[in-house]
């Protein structure tokens, strides 16, 4: 039977309407998706369930159950949230009070909704937490959010979410932001909750994550919805453009060189070095300890002119480490980095500063990355000026196209540009002095899927224009292996495995990279 | 914060930056000048603020004191200022064991109230308005040396200051182009509130007898004059203190709305 049932829903912020048009059902034991690039309204639409989204609400049809959520008091509303509705916000890392043990946070719904007593609520929040897939419930329970890694937050809020077996489970951007196996753990776990009877309304601007569980796709677009039907259709058949282009532009199983969006690619330039042999960077035997916590151990590699190597691995496998080795912002304490054949890592800084030039740098949080004071143009100027003057200038216009900015944006700050602009600026900044290798660590981990596939299809562009090598820093298996020629995938600060990157997937020898590669959300 | 409060502020702090520059312009009289028979007046038209115990129009002295009491707010918030950026940058930027000694210094300063601290200064070296300036300035130190001390060490670590290490800049250029700007950026706003804090210490000095001396025309000084004559004459203190308020709200307002104006931007 019908559980939820959406129709014309619109919701609107001071005389702005920000959703409209929205039609959608959920049953029991079914999974319906609202996917979208961010801002396309799929948060404030789930929200208009909950009655929480701050402005105000017109549908033709607004029902849970044998509720009409138009008509419900707030104190019926309260009694829905929670006992019929459970919510998993975005930001797991945030969502939970970080003085409160977690299971707390459990016993608190408890409290409120049922009559269990103090003992029984502490028993079943354990019990709750065991039944997310945290391990050793009992000890996790009385641990502090920031004792726990960022699944087990994420599953600690799901656990919470579903303390009163509520009906529907509405989650929001459940996985963004966790590692690729701790993801396909987290889907793992709404699958059985959905296969137990549980209807789950699931948020996410990836394609990839949602099909594996939606049975019914609803694709948002500036607040209106451009398509929606069973997921098999939608995904095999999209018939809105914006769709097909949400599709073509998920990275997974899509080969080295294939265009994610629909810009055609750039011709190479001929008075660049193309792609060869030369070995541009190469690490031996590095090693990094902080304390007695050995980050990276016996890390070696060779990256190639014009090149991509990619570096996989989860957080703490020491990945951002070897970066930041590569980048002489830390001193090995064993084995050496040497840049175009020559000394790097044994140079001091004052002898390496001139050849800081041939090795630029782009990172996950692009915006930090830019002193706060100045414009785009300023910072470009800067770039091309090796820091001499900040004074706009033919070339900065020229920069910016080439990375696909408008010049129109050189008097912006950065704050106020999209994300995806954000990283385009980074990108103009890193490529500005003609380096030969960019270091990018995450660079696209942050970004729409939509975004990141234009972001991908950029540095593919520049790759072969300018004759880049890329170090390439990911946790996602689908972007790495669309960018890379080779890849090294790193655990606990060691290489498990190294080699040319599709030799590596279809035979992955360690049991560790065929875990990762099998819980690397697909299409379909 | 209003807009058309901080409108105002800007009026009432630009007519006492005109004040200040050219006094002779707004009143021609001498603020010196003693007419024995014309004391104790009432504010009338002839002296719209009245006269003093010597029958000085106290309207001309408080537009000739207006330079006195800003150059000494000035100064002194310079001096302030310039002290905690040399303890806030060693501090922020030194070894660890310079942090350590400096921020102790800071420590052992905020324990004593600052106004005490400037009477100290003045025991020492005696009153007068050139050593009071001094001393307020002391007096606020370490308050700025804190907050700069603090600002350094986020700016530091920003990762906007390790991309122009990467982008191969050199040490003096990241602290000049980027970690400096940053950290006087947001003390801009500090400085301005702080200008009026300082004429109001400067101002309490010249009070109690340690700044400038009656029968110099000074805001503090013919407040204090004033003080004597309080029960009776009630125009002696009024207006000095009306100037010293004004003074002092002017630039926190400023301050404020400079400080909003930054962070919508």
């Amino acid at each position: 039977m019908t559980l939820v049932s959406v129709r014309d829903l619109a919701v609107s912020f001071g005389g702005t309407t920000v959703v409209s048009g929205v039609d959608f059902d959920i049953e029991a034991g079914q999974c319906v998706a609202l996917v979208g690039e961010s801002g396309s309204g799929k948060s404030v639409t789930a929200r208009a369930l909950l009655g929480l989204t701050g402005g105000s609400v017109n549908a033709a049809e607004l029902r849970f159950h044998d509720t009409d959520l138009r008509s419900a008091s707030p104190s019926r509303l309260r009694r829905l949230r929670g006992r019929e509705i459970g919510f998993v916000s975005q930001g797991a890392l945030v969502a939970l009070d970080p003085l409160r043990p977690v299971g707390r946070e459990i016993e608190d719904s408890l409290r409120i909704h049922t009559r269990l007593g103090a003992a029984q609520r502490r028993a079943r929040a354990i019990e709750l937490l065991a039944e997310a897939g945290v391990p050793q419930a009992a000890e996790r329970a009385a641990q502090r959010p920031d004792e726990l890694s960022g699944g087990l937050r994420q599953r600690a809020l799901i656990a919470s979410a579903i303390a009163l077996r509520p009906r529907l489970l509405i989650a929001d951007e459940p996985t963004t932001a966790l590692d690729t196996t701790v993801q396909a753990g987290i889907l793992d776990l709404l699958e059985s909750l959905r296969d137990a009877g549980t209807a789950i309304l699931l948020i996410s601007h990836d394609l990839a994550v949602v099909s594996r569980l939606a049975s019914h796709l609803v694709v948002m677009s500036e607040g209106r919805v451009v398509e929606s039907g069973p997921a098999e259709r939608v995904l095999a058949e999209p018939r809105h453009p914006y769709t097909r282009r949400l599709i073509a532009a998920v990275p997974t199983d899509r080969p080295r060189f294939e265009r994610l969006t629909d810009r055609p690619a750039a011709a190479p330039a001929a008075d660049r070095p193309q792609a060869s042999r030369d070995v541009v960077l190469s690490a031996t035997g590095l090693r990094r300890e902080f304390g007695s916590r050995v980050a990276v151990d016996g890390v070696g590699f060779a990256l190639g002119r014009g090149k991509t190597l990619g570096i996989v691995g989860e957080s703490g496998s020491g990945k951002t480490t070897v970066a930041r080795l590569v980048l002489a912002l830390e001193r090995p304490d064993a084995g050496e980095v040497r840049l175009l054949g020559r000394p790097w890592s044994t140079l001091t800084e004052p002898q390496r500063r001139e050849r800081r030039p041939g090795i630029g740098a782009i990172y996950q949080d692009a915006l930090s990355s830019f002193d706060p004071r100045l414009t785009v143009g300023q910072i470009l100027a800067d770039a091309l000026s090796g820091g001499r003057s900040r004074r706009a200038s033919p070339e900065v216009v020229a920069l910016m196209e080439s990375v696909g900015l408008q010049a129109s944006l050189a008097s912006r700050r950065p704050r106020l540009l999209s994300g995806g602009q954000q990283q385009r600026v980074a990108i103009a900044r890193a490529i500005a002095p003609r380096p030969h290798i960019l270091v990018c660590d995450e660079p696209v981990s942050s970004l729409d899927v939509s975004v990141q596939a234009q972001v991908l299809d950029l540095l593919d562009d520049l790759q072969r224009s300018l004759g880049l090598s890329y170090l390439f820093i990911t946790h996602d298996l689908g972007v790495v292996r669309h960018m890379s020629d080779d890849l090294l995938v790193m655990r606990h600060g060691r290489v498990l495995e190294a080699g040319p990157t599709e030799s590596v997937f279809s035979r992955p020898r360690h049991d560790y990279t065929r875990a990762l590669i099998d819980s690397a959300p697909r299409l379909g | 914060m209003s807009r058309p409060a901080v409108i105002v502020a800007a009026a009432v702090l630009a007519f006492l930056v005109f004040a200040a520059l050219f006094p002779g312009v707004i009143a021609p009289g001498d603020p010196l000048a003693i007419h024995p028979l014309d004391s104790f007046r009432a504010p009338s038209f002839a002296h719209p603020f009245g006269t003093d115990e010597s029958g000085r129009d106290i309207f001309t002295r408080i537009i000739h004191g207006t330079g006195a009491s800003l150059t000494i707010g000035l100064s002194a918030t310079a001096i302030g200022v310039g002290l905690a950026l040399i303890l806030g940058l060693l501090s922020g930027l030194g070894p660890r064991w310079l942090d350590f000694g400096t921020t102790r210094f800071l420590e052992v300063l905020f324990a004593f109230p600052g106004l005490l601290l400037a009477l100290l200064f003045i025991v020492i070296y005696g009153p007068g308005v050139v050593t009071s300036t001094i001393a307020v300035g002391l007096a606020t130190a370490p308050g700025y040396a804190r907050i700069i001390r603090s600002q350094v060490r986020v700016v530091r670590r920003a990762p906007y200051l390790e991309a122009a290490l990467v982008l191969g800049r050199s040490p003096a250029h990241r602290l000049v182009r980027h970690l400096l700007p940053n950290v006087v950026g947001s003390l801009f706003v500090l400085v301005t509130l702080g200008i009026g804090q300082s004429i109001v210490w400067a101002s309490s000095l010249s009070y109690l007898g340690l700044g400038a001396v009656p029968p110099a025309a000074e805001w503090g000084a013919m407040l204090s004059a004033g003080r004597t004559y309080l029960g009776s004459f009630w125009w002696m203190t009024f207006f000095p203190g009306l100037f010293i308020v004004l003074a002092a709200v002017g630039t926190t307002l400023l301050g404020r709305g400079i400080q909003q104006g930054t962070r919508l931007r």
